[in-house]
């Protein structure tokens, strides 16, 4: 086929939200390339899904179903799209970025004798060039241009919010169904049920302002100071994730990739260096505000407004002054 | 039971990072290194596993000689013994060749459990685990924040997205890379720093890479702005003012 092959993640019949970021991703990296585009789901009853896929523009779609892949396994999946990629031969294979691809598509591309190029965040590719694949490095302070020097196929998977779904053009594409050989006895770990730890009593994602914390915090003596920065701008107080391990404030008040994703009028980041795995939670934001002492924190790429400068004097001013303003 | 774990060296958080002068990766002169984070939480469910069900932590780094430094601390903190594969081009091999020298000091050893941090806070490909468990048959899991022994192997508390959690019981021999957090970091005592000095460091030669890297990094370089940041300055106060007045009249919040 040596076209692009788009990968889509579901779980009982639902899409995961990426899976249409990456199927954007995929349509315009192969017109960008002047090659085709097909799409595969990976599943057991999820005849559903195919038809849907098939009405988006693409030259295939592989309905990957066997009983044994209703549950999510890693030797299930990679035995299962060896086999696809293999019969496919597509030179690209794009993944979203999820949890699950991160569990076995570096396995996978190991099978191939390639390396995934994980949690790209820009594709540029013209013509007959080798495209260019962007990754951040150390937190997103650096970005960083990949090639692939092996030849095809290529693994590469999508982070959040790179590409847009509704981008993907409509269209019409045939179905294949593919039955995988896959035996019960490949399959080595077993997988219980999902569950919550407790059930979320804060929706950050309904508040339209939030104050959010991190490292530069320090200790969590200091997370008063920003309660009351929170309270007296009436937001929601979250943070990111070294906060909530900390146990300085509850998981359920984690912004991010393992958190919530939100999308404020205003998201008030204070001491928040901003890694990936953080800004994919709050880029949405209409309004952010970066306070951060180190004025290359990668948090003040994505700020509307930006101070450099040291928290603890400037979020007991800011406190006062919005206090004063509101009385 | 032996548990290995596979441990970075990574410039430190707060290092001030300068691109080096042919563009391709940072300047490496002055930088201070750490441990990777997340391999310290490997480390650490290793410490604490063996503290549970009895055995010997090996810790297993590949770099050049500095970060032997790394790999005392870890003897420090309470690992057992040390490898240290001795490579000074740990940056021409991709993910797959860094994984291949990994292979070859686990299989020396034949572990019943490898454990890693589930990235590196540096390159950030969260791939070397399920890559070295792939090169060496054996299962994995990811993105674990609890393992407990069980009659036949495993139960491992795997994380998936927005808070859902899932069980996971695996045979062994077994990788799991670890989450950052599930567990309280422990520091070096005296008498463990002490103790480690006497702790045995075997040091292997890298072998040469068997195949041209799969993956090139081309180029690095500042991110461009997603947006155009209106950077205030002033003392607190006036910063305050500033602020107070954008929340007012152009984000209006209040």
């Amino acid at each position: 086929m040596s076209g692009v092959l788009v990968v889509l993640e579901q779980r009982a019949g639902n899409w995961n939200r990426m899976s249409f970021e990456a199927l954007a991703a995929g349509q315009q990296l192969a017109a960008a390339l002047g090659i085709s585009c097909s799409a595969a789901v990976v599943g057991s009853g999820i005849a559903a899904l195919g038809t849907e896929l098939a009405s988006k523009r693409l030259d295939k779609v592989f309905l990957v179903e066997h009983e044994l892949l209703g549950e999510y396994t890693s030797d299930g999946y990679v035995t299962t799209l060896e086999q696809l990629v293999k019969q496919a031969a597509p030179n690209y294979v794009i993944f979203p970025h999820t949890y699950q691809v991160r569990d076995f598509a570096p396995a996978l591309a190991t099978r191939f004798r390639r390396v995934l190029i994980s949690d790209v965040v820009a594709i540029h590719a013209e013509g007959d060039g080798t495209p260019v694949f962007v990754r951040q490095l150390l937190q997103g302070k650096l970005n960083a241009d990949y090639k692939q020097t092996a030849e095809a196929p290529a693994f590469i998977s999508i982070q959040a919010g790179t590409f847009r779904a509704d981008t993907v053009v409509e269209g019409a594409a045939q179905i294949e169904t593919i039955n995988p050989a896959i035996e019960a006895s490949q399959i080595r770990n077993k997988p219980g049920e999902r569950f919550r730890e407790s059930a979320s009593t804060v929706d950050l994602t309904v508040a339209p302002v939030i104050v959010s914390v991190g490292r530069g915090i320090g200790e969590a003596d200091n997370i008063p100071m920003i309660e009351e920065l929170a309270a007296a701008l009436g937001a929601e107080l979250a943070a990111s994730r070294p906060i909530c391990d900390n146990g300085w404030l509850p998981m359920e008040r984690q912004v991010g990739s393992s958190g919530q994703t939100v999308a404020p009028k205003l998201y008030l980041a204070v001491g928040i260096s901003g890694a990936i795995q953080h800004l994919v939670g709050m880029k949405g934001s209409k309004a952010v505000i970066a306070i951060n002492k180190d004025e290359n924190a990668p948090i003040f790429e994505v700020a509307d407004f930006g101070v450099v400068g040291d928290l603890f004097e400037i979020v007991p001013a800011l406190t006062k002054a919005v206090l004063a303003a509101k009385s | 039971m032996k548990i290995i774990v596979a441990i970075k060296q990574v410039p430190e958080r707060d290092a001030q990072i300068q691109i080096a002068a042919n563009g391709k990766w940072i300047d490496e002169d002055d930088l201070t290194y750490a441990i990777n984070e997340p391999d310290a939480y490997a480390l650490e469910e290793a410490l604490q596993f063996k503290e549970k069900n009895g055995g010997e932590v090996i810790v297993l780094c590949a770099g050049p000689e500095r970060v032997t430094s790394t790999l005392r601390d870890a003897l420090a903190k309470g690992a057992d013994r040390a490898i240290h594969i001795e490579a000074d081009d740990l940056a021409q091999r991709d993910t797959l060749g860094v994984a291949e020298l990994l292979a070859v000091a686990v299989k020396a050893e034949s572990p019943d459990l490898i454990l890693t941090g589930l990235q590196s806070d540096d390159l950030g490909l969260g791939q070397t685990g399920v890559v070295l468990a792939e090169l060496l048959g054996i299962p994995h899991a990811t993105i674990i924040m609890q393992v407990e022994k069980t009659d036949t192997g495993l139960r491992v508390k795997r994380e998936l997205e927005d808070g859902w959690f899932q069980h996971v019981d695996m045979p062994l021999p077994a990788l799991l890379t670890i989450q950052s957090g599930g567990n309280k970091l422990r520091y070096a005592t005296l008498m463990g720093i002490k103790k480690a000095k006497s702790k045995e460091t075997n040091t292997i030669a890298a072998a040469d890479s068997s195949e041209a890297a799969a993956l090139k990094l081309a180029r690095v370089y500042l991110p461009e702005k997603q947006k155009k940041t209106v950077m205030l300055t002033g003392t607190p106060e006036q910063i305050a003012a500033q602020l107070v007045e954008k929340l007012k009249f152009e984000v209006r919040v209040i």
